[in-house]
């Protein structure tokens, strides 16, 4: 199985995430125990809900990939599960979802409507999540099975561990965030 | 069955009703005047006959190039007589506005709210006019024929996505 997801494309080492070895003796271990304890926050929204309950339930369980408990918070929350079509309307509350997470901080577009639009492609959709949030992977299908969203969350796990993760992550803040109240 | 009501109806309203036919599916339907439609629902409603309680769907129609533009229709139900009756008012775009019939069925409030966010049709005496599913910023009404299908108004601005391929088809033109 994992010899299938070796060969999937896109998962390359950017420059900025390249490491050294004692970075790497670091990062493995960290990348091991985020991947395997991901607290989603299951931003649910239309008929994909259904196979994410399914998928959180007893036959497909997600529990063994250690991703069981749904934060409704976004700020106890590392993964973002966007599921299901996001309207217009409903935009700017999945940035401001977004916004409000900690880094680390994965996102991933569950079925077509949030991979894509989906097939509204009309006055009221958002043509994909990425085009309001960054995505990490991208699980298509309308609905995906159960098994097809495993996939996907093995292919982050594996993205996860490929990154670079510190023991202390010192990152300037983006411009323009003050410290206020 | 649904004779005799279309008949009850031509027979009180001769002015205000006309044209009944027979729709699809066995359906009665007839044509009620803008002006009229407010006491046409309220002797349906209140015939002991008649006693159409519900109005389980008004929705509204745009023929884009007749005049007059729009049509708002009324389904009727009784549960207690079980019939059912469809009214069709012609409503043209320069006066685009048709009396309320929610002081008659509570059961249209959202209906004619949906009629006014999608199509532009005003109702005079709705006590809650405004927008139903599209957001207060919206401008337009997108249900209209000559709105464009794809018309987006996003709130947030769009990430520029480059290094996503989109691929061609319908997705792309956007």
């Amino acid at each position: 199985m994992s010899a299938d997801l070796d060969v999937v494309p896109g998962i390359t080492t950017r420059r900025e995430e390249a490491m050294s070895t004692l970075q790497k003796l670091v990062s493995a271990p960290l990348g091991w125990a985020r991947k395997y304890s991901l607290y989603q926050y299951p931003f649910v929204t239309a008929c994909c809900g259904i196979e994410y309950m399914s998928l959180a339930c007893a036959r497909y369980d997600v529990a063994r990939f250690g991703a069981e408990i749904p934060r409704f918070s976004p700020r106890q929350a590392d993964l973002l599960l966007v599921v299901g079509t996001v309207n217009c309307k409903q935009a700017p509350v999945l940035k401001r979802v977004f916004e409000q997470m900690a880094e680390p901080k994965w996102v991933i577009a569950f079925g077509v409507c949030a991979s894509s639009g989906g097939f509204y492609d009309n006055y009221a959709t958002v043509q994909g999540i990425d085009r309001v949030i960054p995505v990490d992977v991208y699980i298509p299908g309308c609905p995906p099975r159960p098994e097809q969203v495993l996939d996907g969350l093995m292919l982050l796990q594996k993205k996860i561990q490929g990154q670079k993760h510190t023991l202390i992550d010192r990152q300037a803040l983006p411009a323009g965030t003050g410290r206020g109240p | 069955m649904s004779k005799a009501v279309i008949d009850a109806l031509v027979a009180r309203f001769p002015d205000a009703v006309h044209d009944p036919y027979v729709g699809v599916g066995g359906d009665d339907c007839a044509f009620v005047r803008k002006e009229r439609i407010a006491d046409v629902c309220r002797f349906l409603k209140e015939d002991p006959a008649l006693d159409f309680n519900q109005a389980p769907y008004v929705t509204a129609v745009d023929y884009l190039g007749v005049e007059p533009r729009f049509e708002v229709v009324y389904n009727l139900t009784s549960t207690s007589k079980n019939h059912r009756i469809r009214l069709r008012v012609k409503v043209p775009e320069d006066d685009c506005q048709i009396p309320s019939v929610w002081g008659v069925w509570r059961g249209v409030d959202w209906f004619e709210r949906y009629c006014w966010d999608m199509y532009g049709i005003r109702f005079p005496g709705h006590p809650d006019h405004r927008r139903l599913f599209m957001y207060d910023e919206f401008q337009g009404h997108p249900l209209r024929k000559d709105y464009p299908l794809r018309g987006r108004q996003p709130l947030v601005p769009e990430r520029p996505v480059e290094e996503i391929y989109r691929g061609p088809g319908p997705g792309g033109r956007d």
